[in-house]
């Protein structure tokens, strides 16, 4: 009975808890329900991934009613997989969380951030596993709303600006997928996704379905930071605390992406987006743009977690770059370095965390000397920085080999030759943090620094571990991603 | 003419969203961004009841005698717009008071001046 | 005559706009912006959407416009001309504007039968509502069961804004009574205070059970409930409306709130249905539906009284 609810109860179980942590006074408890619930949501996701390998895409009609008139969760591999990747990522920070939230926030706040994050656990999922265009935008917000707060809570006054200047362009970003998901309505007379793509065909040559696809692409596009409209991301990503940054830049990006991925492929369909509309040579001038321009912008940031944050708009580039080439190749590629990243980045930005907990800093010019005080989480650092780089036998290489390979399928050489640069541009960033850690000598107050509780480093080592893993043994997981972007373009051929 | 009339409903609507979104990019103030952000919304709550009117119609509420109804799903959905406006404009004004305690201004070019000292 | 009241609205709803561009004023922006509010409120009334109208009205031009006004009064009035000229932003409002002029040519007129939504899907809601939900408005059986878990997502939105504001601005329990030497002296807003605050507590509940028949349900009793205690707040001191309902209190009510409309959906898992299927909650499905549509709404109008309360006080807390 259980089991054939488990898309609904994926969601409503991070939902209930939510209000119940607010209702818990001692942090510690909130804290407790927010770990139980985390695993809780992996164990369901790991349950079902395996239903729908088994069984392949599930629907589930709430409140029993038939569609479209009710609202359908739908859940095919490449849902699955983004599943999988929100939860591994909430279950391994939420053990990690503890120590950091307890140094980096205000202890009145303490409780309130566990209720936060599991509303935006609940917003990222809702997304992800929706088949309705309106109820998509509701759990948009929810997850939006909920990240603005998580991100506002950050140490300095500037975590509330950042937070600020991300909800104004936020909603912009949402009230343009409202108006497009609006003019789709007003043609085709339904929400539900699926009855909206049948429907589409009759009238895909009109200006509004143009201008409701224009409208969305956009809307989508603000909310997973594409180059140019990604000016929230860096300040909101250095300014959080970095437990948020790590949760954020690992998730809420990356179902961004997959929005788009939805409405693309699922919605509008592969001949309309790509054919008639054009929006992969769009898509793939901008990404290449973003990876040349917020790499070389990362090279010149002191402080690292800004750093980092420039980086994830390049590795988002990457993803979209697979994306534009609008193949099976290209799109699992694609996927494949969605779930790489946000396990790199995930892992990156932990070890920033670390660093900040016991040195109080994250800029690279009070790091000098940091390796010998801190040796495994500058390890973890240099591991996950191998991985951002696409060094062999790490996670970064298998995806950007898939990459370079789908580029030169479709006989886009310079794009191979452009991942080849980016990559080197990687490696002068991180090198940079590496010098400072590892070659420069020590600062006098570096011996007072004492190596992070393993509270924070073994989570760490277990997105580090993921990454390891995954390059030396990546056949399950591009076999999923393979599957993800068949289901994916296939639903477009139909 | 029918044709002029037949669309001046959501043209006035196009004005009034972008009346909007012009406040919410072009001014400095942190509360008008907000309020800017405010109108945009509402606009678009107009274009999608617009889309749910029926000539001829009434209110969707089932009474005898009655046949012709106005759409319902559109004011179902602006009926949960209008609460993620009021949950947005709320977070946002929350920011903007904490902003202001903390760097004594809500205007948006003084506090990147400040930004730039730090 | 529809016509032509729809046309003076809109254009009232233009000029309104364009004085709030230009106003320098942020309290004369602010009340602008609620006559604006009321005014699209208005306009939805003429457009047959009664329930959006009065979920706008107390909303848009009731509770915005009090935090608006709330963080006027922190930040300063005046506003600063723009550093920068706004040619960029000009640039890309007439873009993103004559995109979706360009939209509307291909979209059915206003008003037209023959339109895509009046349908497929609408026109069930219309047909099945009386034997399947068994309510006379089509608006609370669409949101409370066709889409209901929509409104579960609302209610959750709301939720969210809570929690977010009791993050950002807290709360200070008042020992001393703090109200303006002003309102002291407006002995009519003190007697009229007094004798609306049990019409609005009944009209609310009236509004939480009605929704069924007329305009009105969970979400637009809750905000009336909570404007019911701004108001007694406003002329009767904030330490005085927080002994009635205190912090704690309304933290346990957001959160039970949501509970309510979560368990019901659970409920329905239970008793071997689906999420949310309020049919097997009796043994009659219309009565279900009766049953979950009702208990859904008072765990809606409990959340959003209490949030309304919760982002009251945050906003109040900090007038000093």
């Amino acid at each position: 009975m259980l089991l054939s609810n488990l898309p609904a109860l994926q969601v409503v179980i991070p939902l209930v808890s939510a209000p119940v942590c607010l209702l818990l006074r001692n942090p510690r408890h909130a804290w407790a329900c927010a770990l139980i619930i985390s695993w809780l949501v992996l164990a369901m996701a790991l349950l079902l991934l395996q239903q729908v390998y088994t069984l392949g895409t599930i629907s589930y009609a709430i409140g029993a009613w038939a569609t479209p008139w009710g609202i359908e969760y739908r859940i095919d591999m490449a849902g699955a997989l983004m599943i999988l990747i929100i939860a591994t990522v909430g279950a391994v920070t939420m053990p990690y969380a503890w120590r950091n939230i307890q140094h980096e926030l205000h202890r009145k706040h303490t409780g309130v951030y566990y209720t936060c994050y599991l509303l935006c656990l609940t917003g990222l999922l809702g997304i992800v596993v929706t088949g309705d265009a309106f109820n998509l935008f509701v759990f948009l917000e929810i997850s939006s709303l909920s990240s603005y707060v998580l991100i506002s809570l950050g140490p300095s006054r500037r975590a509330l600006t950042a937070a600020y200047q991300y909800l104004v362009m936020g909603t912009i970003g949402a009230t343009f997928i409202l108006i497009g998901i609006g003019l789709l309505y007003m043609m085709t007379g339904t929400l539900n996704m699926q009855d909206i793509s049948q429907r589409l065909p009759e009238v895909a040559d009109t200006r509004t379905i143009r201008v409701a696809f224009a409208f969305v692409t956009v809307g989508v596009s603000i909310k997973l930071a594409l180059f140019p409209l990604h000016i929230w991301l860096p300040n909101a990503y250095t300014y959080a605390p970095s437990v948020v940054s790590a949760f954020m830049a690992a998730t809420a990006t990356k179902v961004g992406v997959y929005v788009l991925l939805r409405f693309f492929f699922t919605l509008f369909g592969l001949q309309f987006s790509f054919n008639a509309m054009h929006v992969g040579e769009i898509l793939m001038l901008l990404a290449v743009a973003a990876i040349l321009i917020a790499s070389l912008v990362a090279i010149f940031q002191d402080n690292v977690k800004r750093m980092l944050a420039y980086s994830s708009v390049a590795q988002i580039g990457y993803i979209i770059l697979g994306i534009s080439l609008a193949t099976t190749a290209g799109v699992s590629a694609g996927m494949l370095h969605l779930f790489n990243h946000a396990m790199i980045k995930g892992a990156l930005f932990m070890a920033m965390g670390c660093i900040f907990l016991r040195l109080g800093s994250v800029e690279i010019h009070n790091m000098h000397g940091l390796a010998r005080q801190m040796p495994w989480t500058m390890a973890a650092f240099v591991a996950g920085g191998l991985s951002l780089i696409g060094v062999p036998l790490t996670a970064g290489f298998i995806s950007k080999w898939y990459l370079v390979n789908a580029a030169l399928t479709d006989g886009y050489w310079p794009l191979a030759v452009l991942i080849l640069v980016s990559s080197l541009l990687a490696l002068i960033y991180i090198w940079r943090v590496v010098e400072a850690a590892y070659f420069h000598l020590p600062g006098a107050d570096m011996h007072k620094v004492r190596e992070a509780p393993a509270s924070m480093l073994i989570p760490t080592w277990l997105l580090i571990g993921v990454n390891l893993y995954v390059g030396l043994d990546a056949g399950l997981i591009t076999n999923i991603a393979q599957q993800g972007a068949a289901s994916l373009l296939g639903q477009a051929l139909q | 003419m029918t044709e002029l009339l037949g669309h001046y409903n959501y043209w006035i609507v196009i004005i009034l969203m972008m009346t909007g979104f012009y406040i919410v990019i072009a001014r400095p103030n942190l509360v008008k961004k907000v309020i800017g952000l405010f109108i945009f919304q509402t606009s678009v709550f107009i274009l999608f009841i617009s889309m749910a009117k029926i000539e001829g119609g009434t209110a969707p509420i089932i009474e005898e005698g009655l046949s012709v109804y106005s759409n319902p799903l559109p004011h179902v959905l602006i009926l949960t717009a209008i609460v993620v406006s009021l949950a947005t404009t709320a977070l946002g004004l929350a920011l903007v008071v904490r902003i202001q305690e903390a760097y004594g201004t809500s205007n948006e070019d003084d506090i990147h001046v400040q930004d730039e000292e730090d | 005559m529809e016509h032509l009241i729809d046309i003076v609205l809109l254009g009232l709803l233009m000029i309104t706009g364009f004085a709030i561009v230009r106003m320098k004023s942020l309290l004369a922006v602010a009340m602008l912006t609620s006559i604006y509010s009321l005014l699209s409120a208005s306009l939805f009334v003429v457009l047959d959407a009664v329930d959006v109208a009065l979920t706008e009205a107390a909303i848009g031009a009731g509770i915005s416009t009090i935090l608006m006004l709330a963080t006027v009064a922190l930040t300063r009035d005046e506003e600063k001309a723009p550093r920068h000229t706004p040619l960029l932003p000009l640039a890309v409002v007439t873009v993103t504007g004559a995109a979706l002029i360009y939209g509307t040519l291909d979209m059915p007129h206003y008003g037209d039968p023959a339109a895509p939504v009046h349908q497929h899907a609408a026109s069930a809601y219309l047909h099945d509502t009386p034997g399947e939900i068994g309510v006379p408005n089509v608006v609370t059986s669409v949101l409370a069961s066709y889409r209901g878990y929509d409104t579960l997502g609302e209610v959750t939105v709301i939720f969210t804004a809570g929690a977010g504001v009791l993050a950002l601005l807290g709360y200070r329990t008042r020992r001393r009574n703090i109200q303006g030497p002003g309102i002291r002296k407006l002995v009519v807003l003190r007697v009229i205070a007094k004798l609306f605050f049990p019409l609005i507590l009944l009209f609310a509940l009236y509004v939480l059970f009605h929704g069924d028949y007329g305009p009105g349900g969970g979400f637009q009793a809750g905000v009336i409930f909570a404007t019911g205690f701004i108001l007694y707040a406003l002329a009767f001191g904030l330490g005085n409306a927080q002994r009635v309902i205190h912090h704690p209190l309304l933290r346990i009510m957001a959160a039970v709130g949501v509970l309510i409309y979560a368990a019901v959906g659970i409920e329905g898992i239970l008793l071997g249905g689906k999420f949310l299927e309020y049919g097997v909650l009796a043994d009659d499905p219309v009565t279900g539906q009766h049953l979950g549509i009702m208990l859904i709404e008072l765990g809606v109008g409990i959340t959003v009284a209490a949030v309304m309360l919760i982002i009251y006080y945050g906003f109040v807390s900090r007038q000093d």
